[in-house]
Formats: structure tokens, sequence, C-alpha cells
């Protein structure tokens, strides 16, 4: 039951990822994208990690990608000059991430039977308690330091769109 | 055998939910428009049925059998696929909900609470992931038609939805504080005993001496009720439909069947709203008195009647701005939702996280 729906999990993930890039017009991508991210949230699920899940949705699918839909909508992209410029680039890139994805695998071999222990424990305590728990104790440091990152892009971001917010003039 | 009886009561359950909320949607049309026209000095529909009773299922007719029109030079499947991707969302919260009180019943050897079809550890992030996605109706079906007025109003939502969704978080987060928990049942739970307790209120959170201690929510509320208003692009904040300027906004080219849908999920949205609001703030499925007058399973009774009470004052409440209320300028729409909704949704978790801190040393 737990393989059967993580194949069905993954074979989407994977071919609506693929559709992604793959597609013409950047609304369908768009729509592709939104079903993946679906999919990953049920990942999340079959995994018992709620909280995930609906972050997932909430984050992804809720909030970034209807700015991206928004700016797609927005710029009115046509359909042939978008993304097929770079596929040299590209797939230079895929061969170099593949190869890395190969060795690793092949150094560390697969494992037999992913470890469950860490899903019981964060059923027993609950799911947000324990990634809650786990953010601001373990990782309190990587978390503020991503925060300040996003703090820093926030500030970027407005500064780049006011152009006469320094003082200097046009 | 178990799992068998356990999936037969839930499609029951969802059954039962499905046709209370569908049917409330069709009256509740109705409701609108006779609450409108008597605040308006006016009689409303009287024609279908005595006091024009039987105008929804008139309507519905209607719309059923109307032509179902597709725009030259629309994306078909996008205009298809919009009405679909805004009604389910609208729908699908609606398991999470406690209707009555946390009650459970053995049915051979499986444990069946009767009055919520599902009690999820993250209820109410469910519903606020589902309510996320209802935008993409929006925008979709203004894009799919083809039609100047349909992306201006599917843009206009897009800013409004992404706006408004952030303070109806921010306004959760303060009464998650004070219930530890994302459970509907665990929040609604935490306010009995009686109207004082409730989060809009907000007393008994307070260790020994000050347990009178009030942790009102008041402004969470009203944050809420604001930025729920204006996520269901209800009136003062319909600027994506707005009749006067985009005619219909991103409803233009929608007709028959596919129209109706937009409007379902509307008004199912405004349900969804609204018993949230009451599950949140006023204490869900608890009496304003402690304890209940009735006993036995007319307690249980009493627990469903006072939480329908709760979401009809509400879903009047938004009968009653429309009425009242004129419509927005769009960029005034806007600074209102960051300057003055967020700050205010902002501070006041700073402040609630701070006297719970002092009330639990």
């Amino acid at each position: 039951m737990g393989s059967l729906s993580f194949l069905y999990f993954g074979t989407v993930i994977v071919l609506t990822a693929i559709l992604v890039v793959a597609l013409r017009k950047p609304v369908s991508s768009v729509i592709a994208l939104l079903v993946m991210f679906f999919h990953i949230a049920g990942l999340f699920v079959t995994l018992h990690a709620e909280f995930l899940a609906a972050v997932q949705i909430i984050v992804y699918a809720g909030a970034i990608l209807v700015l991206y839909l928004f700016v797609v909508m927005l710029l009115n992209v046509k359909e042939d000059d978008s993304y097929q410029r770079q596929f040299r680039l590209g797939m230079g890139l895929g061969l170099l991430a593949l190869a890395e994805l190969a060795y690793i695998v092949s150094a560390a071999g697969l494992a037999e039977e992913p470890a469950r222990q860490p899903a019981a424990a964060a059923a027993a305590a609950g799911n947000t308690e324990t990634v809650g728990r786990a953010l601001y104790t373990t990782y309190l440091f990587p978390f503020e330091v991503a925060s300040l990152i996003l703090l820093v892009a926030m500030i970027g971001a407005i500064l780049m769109a006011k152009k006469g917010i320094m003082g200097e003039s046009k | 055998m178990q799992m068998s009886v356990f999936a037969l009561a839930a499609l029951v359950k969802i059954a039962v939910v499905m046709g209370v909320v569908l049917l409330t949607v069709a009256f509740l049309t109705l409701a609108e428009r006779k609450v409108l026209s008597w605040m308006q000095d006016r009689m409303g529909p009287m024609e279908v049925g005595p006091y024009g009773i039987l105008q929804p299922i008139a309507d519905g007719i209607k719309l059923f059998f109307k032509e179902d029109i597709v725009p030259a030079g629309a994306n078909r499947f996008l205009f298809s696929l919009a009405p679909i991707l805004s009604l389910v969302p609208a729908l699908i919260g609606f398991a999470v909900v406690p209707y009555g009180p946390n009650y459970e019943i053995e049915v051979s050897g499986v444990r069946i609470k009767p009055f919520i079809i599902t009690d999820v550890n993250i209820g109410i992030l469910y519903i606020l992931a589902f309510a996320s996605i209802g935008a993409y109706g929006i925008i979709l079906g203004g894009w799919a038609s083809n039609n100047k007025y349909s992306l201006l109003g599917g843009l206009r939502a897009a800013a409004q939805v992404i706006s408004y969704e952030l303070n109806v978080g921010l306004a959760i987060i303060s009464v998650l504080i004070l219930s530890g928990s994302l459970s509907m049942v665990t929040i609604a739970e935490k306010q009995a005993g009686s109207m004082l307790n409730w989060n809009i209120i907000g007393m008994g959170h307070g260790n020994g001496i000050w347990w009178w201690f009030p942790v009102t929510q008041f402004v969470a509320f009203v944050v809420y009720v604001i930025s729920s208003v204006a996520e269901t692009n209800r009136l003062p904040f319909d600027l994506p439909e707005a009749e006067s300027e985009l005619v219909a906004g991103w409803m233009t080219e929608y007709s028959g069947m596919r129209f109706a849908f937009f409007f379902m999920s509307e008004y199912s949205n405004m349900i969804l709203v609204s018993c949230i609001a009451s599950v949140l703030f006023l204490g869900g499925y608890h009496a304003p008195y402690p304890g209940t007058i009735l006993s036995g399973g007319w307690a249980l009774a009493e627990g469903v009647f006072w939480f329908t009470v709760k979401v009809y004052a509400f879903l009047f409440l938004f009968f009653w701005l429309r009425a009242t209320l004129p419509r927005l300028r769009y960029d005034q729409l806007m600074r209102f939702g960051w300057k003055v909704m967020l700050p205010l949704a902002l501070g006041n978790i700073v402040v609630t996280s701070i006297v719970v801190y002092l009330l639990r040393i």
C-alpha cells in the first residue's frame, strides 16, 4: 500500500516536473507545477507529515505560484521566445547533476528500508509540535539566518522598486 | 468489516454535510435578496411560491437549462477547469468543521464522531490550504475567457486574495497561541464553560488567582471578519466583480452551469468562513451559558443549535454589510489591507504572546 502510493505520487511528480519545462505555454507550465505541488503534499501525507503537507500547499501552491501566474498573465509572454534558447546550458547542468546522483547512489548504496523511527516519534508527539521544537532548538541558527536572508531580500526588492528612496533625484 | 463500517460512516457524513451546505447555498441566495429588499423597503422575490420561497429552485432550473457558451479564442480546457477549481476547494473545507459536541458513538467496534467528518490534527491549516487554492479558479477563469474585463477582474482578484489571506492567517495565529492546537475540535473544546471563555473575551487562560484575566481576541476577531469578507469577494470588497466598472469581472463570459459553479462557490465560501469564525472566536457549538439546559441526546441537539445560530448570525452580517457599505476604491483596498490590517494583526500576536507567557509563569 505504502509503496504503491509512493509509485503513483513519484511518477506524477516526475512527469509533471518534465511538463513544467517542456510545455510551450507559460500558463500550462504553471498548471503542471500546481499539480506537482499537490502530489508532493500527498507524498508528505503518506510519510505522516501532515503539517508539512499543509504548509507545502499554503506556501507554494497558494502564495508563490499565484504570484507566478500573476506575472505570467501580466507579461503575456509569447509562446516561442521563452525557454528554448538555454537548451545547451540546461543539458550540460542536467548531465552534471545526473553524474553527481549516480556517484552518490553508487558510493552509498540504497538503504534496505527507510528509517521509520523518526516518523513514529513525530506521530506520537504531534507533527506540528515536533517540527516547531526542532526549528527552535536544533536548527535555531539556520532558521534565523534564513529569516535574515529573507529580510535582506525584502529590503533589496523595495530599494529596486522605489528608485528615489535613497534621496537622489532622477 | 471495520474498514467498511468506517468508510460507510464517512460517506454518510459527507453526503449529509454536502446536502445541508448545498441546500443552504440555494436558500442563501433567496435570503440575501429578501434581506436586501427589506432593508431597502422593497418586497423582494414574490412570484414563485408563497412569498417567493421557491425562487432558488426556479433559478437553479433556469441556470441548468441555459445555453453553455465558450467564447471564441478562449482556452477551452482552462475555461472549463476554472469553475471546478473554485467550487471544489470551497466545499472540501467543510470536512474538518465540528458542527456539534465532541461526542463518540461505537458502531460494531468502530469509534465514530457523528458531528464532524474527520478531526484532522491540522484542521485549520487544511482549511487555509484549500482556501488558497480557490484563488486559482478566479485567476484562470479571468485569463481563459480572452476578455479584457475578465483579465482585469482576475488580476484584481489575485492581488486581493493574496493580501487578505495573509491577514486571515495572522488573525488565526493568536487564537492558536491560546488553544495550543490546530485541530478544530480542540480549539472549540478549549472554549467550553460559558461565554466568558470564548476567545473573543478570552477568560480562563491564567494560572491561580489570575484565572479571570481576559486575553481578549477582539482585535483578531475584527481583523478576521473584515479579511474574510475581502477573501470571499463580497461587498464592500467585491472589486474583482465590480459590475459598474468591469461588467462582472472574471465571470463576464461565463453562463449556465459554469456560472452557477462560481456562484455556488461564493456562497459556500461565505458559509465556510462563518463556520470558522464561530469555531475560532465564538466557542463553536458551546452555549453562551455554562453547560447545557437539556440533557441526554437533546444536549447534543442544543450544541448543534448554537453552532447554527452563530453561523447564521455571521451570514446575516454579510448581507447587512452588502446593504450598508459602498464599494472601496482599489488603492484604498490595498492600502487598508497592508497598512492597517497587517500591523494590527501582527501587533495582536505580539501582545497575546506576552500576556499568555506572563499568565502561565
